[in-house]
């Protein structure tokens, strides 16, 4: 197969979009509050649960507080883009549909050593894990490929099929660059042609300094608190309104836990958890997740017939 | 006679489990098709990344029939048996036959079953195995419930005999069994029929796949061998990481690359553990000068531009891993060139050793204590061992070992040296680790010794302050082998210790922190429970004064004749009860050493015996000593005295220990044992002061014939009751001095 290859970062992300927008996937958007992988989004982690079929392809946004590194390390990121695709009940050809996938962004086959190797994904603070890979092209991790086996706490059944890129290095490596901050977000030849540093170099710097020396401690110990109180309050609401509507609030009760996960990230960076607390912080996030799971397991969406 | 092929086709199955996947496979379905009464010549099982392949040589075609006859019970027995006997056989009233019995008429069943043919047979046994696999760890997938390592897509059973092949009909979960295969992912990926064992092999191989993982391994090796030595260089060996690769394609291409000019500076155990852990890379060496300069990689594929586009990727990948490792390294050195090792350590008081036991650097502290102590006993300097003991794991905290926790100790000797730390101290960073295992080298270095010495017996002192003991299986802090450590540290060195006064003093340094930290009603009940106990060690009172100077020590207030006391009392308890548990070990390891458990026995028995390396010499004297002759006579002579002085010392309900007097001999005999008893005792008090085993068992040797031929010509339990009384006494100096030297009691034999 001769494609041509891509010339910038944007371009990887639409021939993603629509790749698998033709391989039936629905294209959602990024999910608009702060997670640290694609897979926070509930697109992934509540549409795994339950038995109805869900085919969805997604960017994600990403943040990941201890990672910054002021945009000066050539591949690490506090903030970054991945590309997640969530299958259910997981094809018999998904493997086929990824290397499709590979190709269309101009990764050959024939040309490049694809390897699945052993990697087992676990996720302490959603309860999740599953088994698979992950992918190496020439010896470099391009993908997380993942047949998910319990979220929440719950058995998955049918069981999804979990993709994840990591769009920046894999831009990267097809389009032959070094520093990440060198990499062409549109075209190259365009009017107005503008790098992944023109858009994030100074954004990195601010986060990486916000996130490492200024967030509030104190005031986010607060919201963690304040977010995992909200959650747990949403979900022992009684199950109908006033207007005696049944109504189960599954995901402004997730939207809670995800903002629980993402405050304890940044006390993670600001060094204020010690080792013994993680775990019991990394506990309080997975208490909320597993509650937010067994409500959605209970509404429409997550299996229960309307 | 017929062969059987069998194939699981499936996604990418984890390297490190294609090995026991190998054997499972063949052991169960080997074992199932004898159970159902076919036989076999030959089995064997190969695998790829994607196939689990079993191929057997010379089946039955059909299982032979079977005849069982089952005596059931008598036709006058209850119903309720008989209708037992029919559920247990599966026949029918009518399907008894009645024969007679030497008590009356019996119910007898008599099971045909007819033989089999081997399809029938082979389906229930693939069935049952891949239903049953015992993976490690297994998944479900897509909308199934069958459970496999990853999904399964293809089964491949066939029989072949003269007249062709035939496919095994069966279906699991929706599998159906055919005769069809696939080649490599990418160089081969059309289904292809296979028709016997060889055709499917050979097929396999020009479809782009190495079958045999033996084969794979075997190319691999070769080629990476000629590619280093074209290159000047040679492969480090790591079988290991051979099998892993080999496991990890079906069709091995070794890719050589450099390794970049700026890296080289790095440590060779650096270079190789990131190649190895990150890229599954063999290190080239140069022979020269023992540098790691080349790399090796091997693709699963074979491209256009032979692995040009494959190997640039690597080279790349390689080299944002190696610029990591050279960020960590130079920070790790930037950071002992400011603040020293001891900088380095300092964010170890915020990681948690254990939550009882408190912080790594509560650990080191205690094991700094213990280091000094230990010195003097292993010929170092206290100061050096102190400092090493403070250093030794600051390398925790290193970057390189937060990224490569298998570097620990190795990058601590870098650092240390880095440091300006004398050698003997750098050195103890790795060395205090080891033996890490059975065959792990012993440190001999004095300093390496203390420290070594030290972090064992603390981490084992600190477990057992708290109650967490190895159990069973169940050793989660590795206790033995810290057991094992001190004890092959202790005997390898020759040195000197007195195990249970520190296990004494160390098992109760937490107690009393407890109770100064204000926790004094846990202490005060600890100290009630064991008051009742038995004051049952000669060590008492030498361990209570190291209690009291360690009360002293801790704090301000004078310690209360309560405190010290259950102190003691509980160290002396837990440190005989860890003594115990090193004397378990230590039994084991002599057995390895060709030591009986018996000799072991009499000499544990003696004093001294938390004293390693007495107690072994002790143990190395007496064996050798019962291999002789005279050895194996005094024995017997010893055990004949002991008997009758036991017997009538219990019979006259008297201990005889004392007065024996050459004036009422009456025999020769009698006399020159007297007279061999008195010059054995003179030669064997000083060689035990002397510790010279040897010489004090050559002494005891001595008495053999004296003791012969008293026994030959002289009845002990005479009648005359001064002369008996005399001559059990006489015994008595026999038992006295032959348990001087070790305890002939316990000895077999």
């Amino acid at each position: 197969m001769t494609t041509i290859q891509p010339r910038s970062f944007q371009e990887i992300i639409l021939r993603l979009q629509t790749y698998w927008a033709e391989k039936g996937c629905a294209i959602l958007q990024p999910y608009d509050m702060e997670v640290g992988a694609g897979t926070f989004h509930p697109a992934t982690t509540l549409r795994a649960l339950g038995s109805r079929p869900w085919a969805a392809a997604y960017v994600q946004p990403s943040r990941r507080p201890t990672d910054g590194r002021y945009g000066e390390n050539p591949n690490r990121l506090q903030h970054y883009y991945q590309y997640q695709v969530l299958i259910k009940p997981s094809p018999p050809d998904l493997q086929a549909l990824y290397l499709g996938s590979l190709a269309a962004i101009g990764i050959d086959a024939n040309l490049h050593d694809i390897r699945f190797v052993e990697d087992d994904w676990e996720s302490p603070t959603l309860g999740a894990w599953g088994l698979g890979w992950e992918v190496w092209c020439d010896g470099m991790e391009v993908s997380q490929f993942t047949y998910f086996q319990q979220v929440g706490g719950h058995d998955c059944h049918p069981v999804s099929g979990e993709l994840t890129y990591g769009l920046e290095r894999l831009a990267m490596y097809v389009l032959g660059i070094d520093h990440v901050m060198d990499m062409p977000f549109n075209d190259p030849s365009a009017p107005i042609p503008l790098s992944y540093g023109d858009i994030f170099r100074q954004t990195e710097q601010e986060y990486s300094r916000w996130n490492f020396d200024q967030a509030d401690t104190e005031m986010l110990f607060q919201h963690f608190k304040d977010a995992e109180a909200e959650c747990e309050r949403i979900l022992a609401a009684p199950a109908t309104d006033k207007a005696g509507r049944a109504i189960i609030m599954a995901h402004p009760a997730y939207d809670q836990c995800i903002k629980a996960s993402h405050i304890f990230n940044l006390l993670d960076a600001r060094g204020v958890i010690s080792v013994t607390e993680r775990q019991a912080y990394i506990g309080r996030v997975r208490a909320l997740a597993k509650k937010c799971a067994d409500a959605f397991v209970t509404t429409e969406a997550g299996g229960v017939a309307a | 006679m017929p062969d059987l092929l069998i194939e699981l086709f499936s996604e990418e199955i984890p390297a490190r489990m294609q090995g026991r996947a190998r054997e499972d496979l063949k052991k169960l379905v080997t074992d199932g098709l004898v159970e159902g009464g076919l036989t076999y010549s030959g089995a064997h099982a190969l695998s790829t990344p994607r196939r689990l392949t079993l191929a057997i040589e010379g089946l039955t075609a059909e299982s032979r029939p079977v005849r069982e006859e089952r005596k059931g019970p008598a036709t006058t027995a209850p119903e309720a048996a008989l209708q037992g006997f029919l559920r247990s056989t599966g026949l029918t009233l009518d399907q008894l036959e009645k024969r007679d019995d030497k008590k009356g008429q019996v119910y007898f069943a008599v099971i045909e079953k007819p033989g089999r043919k081997a399809p029938a047979i082979i389906a229930e046994v693939l069935e049952a195995t891949i239903r049953n696999f015992p993976w490690p760890k297994s998944m479900c997938w897509g909308a199934g419930s069958l459970r496999w390592v990853r999904p399964l897509h293809s089964i491949l059973c066939l029989l072949t005999d003269e007249h062709g092949a035939e496919v095994v009909p069966v279906t699991i979960d929706g599998i159906e069994a055919g005769n069809q295969t696939r080649g490599h992912r990418f160089l081969a990926p059309d289904a292809f029929t296979v028709t016997s064992f060889d055709d499917y092999a050979a097929k396999l191989k020009r479809a782009f796949v190495m079958l045999d993982p033996e084969e794979r391994a075997g190319h691999i090796w070769n080629d990476a061998q000629n590619a280093a030595f074209a290159a000047g260089l040679e492969v480090v060996e790591d079988k290991g990481l051979l099998t892993e690769v080999a496991g990890l394609v079906e069709w091995p291409v070794v890719l050589m690359g450099k390794i970049g000019e700026s890296f080289l500076g790095l440590p060779p155990e650096v270079l190789q553990t990131s190649m190895k852990e990150h890229q599954k890379f063999f290190s080239a060496r140069n022979p020269k000068t023992g540098r790691i300069e080349g790399f090796l990689t091997v693709a699963n594929t074979v491209t256009a531009d032979h692995g040009a586009t494959i190997l640039k990727g690597n080279q790349k990948v390689l080299s944002a891993r190696l610029s990591d490792a050279k960020f960590f390294w130079e920070n790790d050195l930037r950071t002992v060139a400011q603040t020293g090792m001891e900088g380095m350590a300092a964010g170890l008081a915020n990681v948690t050793f254990h939550n009882k036991l408190g912080s790594q650097a509560d650990r080191i502290q205690r094991i700094e204590a213990l280091a000094r102590e230990i010195a003097p006993l292993v010929d170092a300097s206290p100061d050096l061992a102190a400092e090493a003991a403070r250093v030794a794991k600051a390398d925790l905290q290193s970057a390189m070992v937060g990224e490569f926790p298998e570097l620990q100790g190795t990058m601590g000797v870098y650092y240390a040296k880095a440091a300006g730390l004398p050698d003997a101290v750098a050195n103890a960073c790795k060395a205090h680790y080891q033996p890490l295992g059975p065959s792990d080298e012993v440190p001999s270095e004095p300093v390496s010794v203390a420290v070594a010495l030290a972090d064992k017996i603390d981490t084992l002192t600190g477990f057992w302050a708290i109650d967490e003991k190895p159990t069973g299986s169940k050793d989660p802090f590795a206790l033995r082998r810290a057991a094992l450590g001190v004890i092959r540290l202790v005997l390898g060195n020759s040195t000197r210790i007195s195990l249970l006064n520190i296990f004494a003093l160390r098992t109760v340094t937490t107690s009393l922190d407890q109770y100064l930290k204000g926790q004094r009603a846990e202490f005060e009940k600890v100290v009630e429970d064991i008051g009742a106990l038995a004051d049952f060690s000669d060590r008492r009172s030498e361990i209570s004064q190291m209690v009291n100077e360690l009360i002293a020590s801790r704090s301000e207030q004078a310690s209360t004749q309560n405190l010290a006391q259950g102190l003691a009392t509980l160290g002396i308890r837990k440190g005989t009860d860890l003594l115990a548990f090193f004397h378990d070990r230590l039994k084991v390891h002599l057995k390895d050493q060709g030591i009986r458990h018996d000799v072991i026995d009499a000499c544990l028995a003696m004093p001294g015996n938390d004293d390693l390396t007495l107690l072994v010499k002790r143990a190395e004297a007496l064996a050798a000593f019962l291999k002789t002759d005279d050895g194996t006579n005094l024995l017997q002579g010893f055990k004949r005295a002991n008997n009758i002085l036991t017997q009538a010392e219990a019979k006259d309900g008297v201990e005889y220990s004392f007065g024996a007097d050459p004036k009422f001999a009456e025999d020769e005999t009698e006399r020159a044992l007297f007279a061999a008893l008195d010059k054995a005792e003179s030669a064997i008090a000083p060689a035990m002061q002397a510790e010279d085993f040897a010489t004090a068992m050559s002494a005891m040797a001595a008495l053999r014939a004296p003791i012969d031929a008293f026994f030959g010509a002289v009845q002990v339990n005479s009648d005359n009751q001064i002369v008996r009384r005399n001559r059990l006494n006489l015994l008595s100096r026999i038992r006295q001095i032959c348990l001087s030297v070790a305890d002939l009691t316990k000895l077999e034999g």
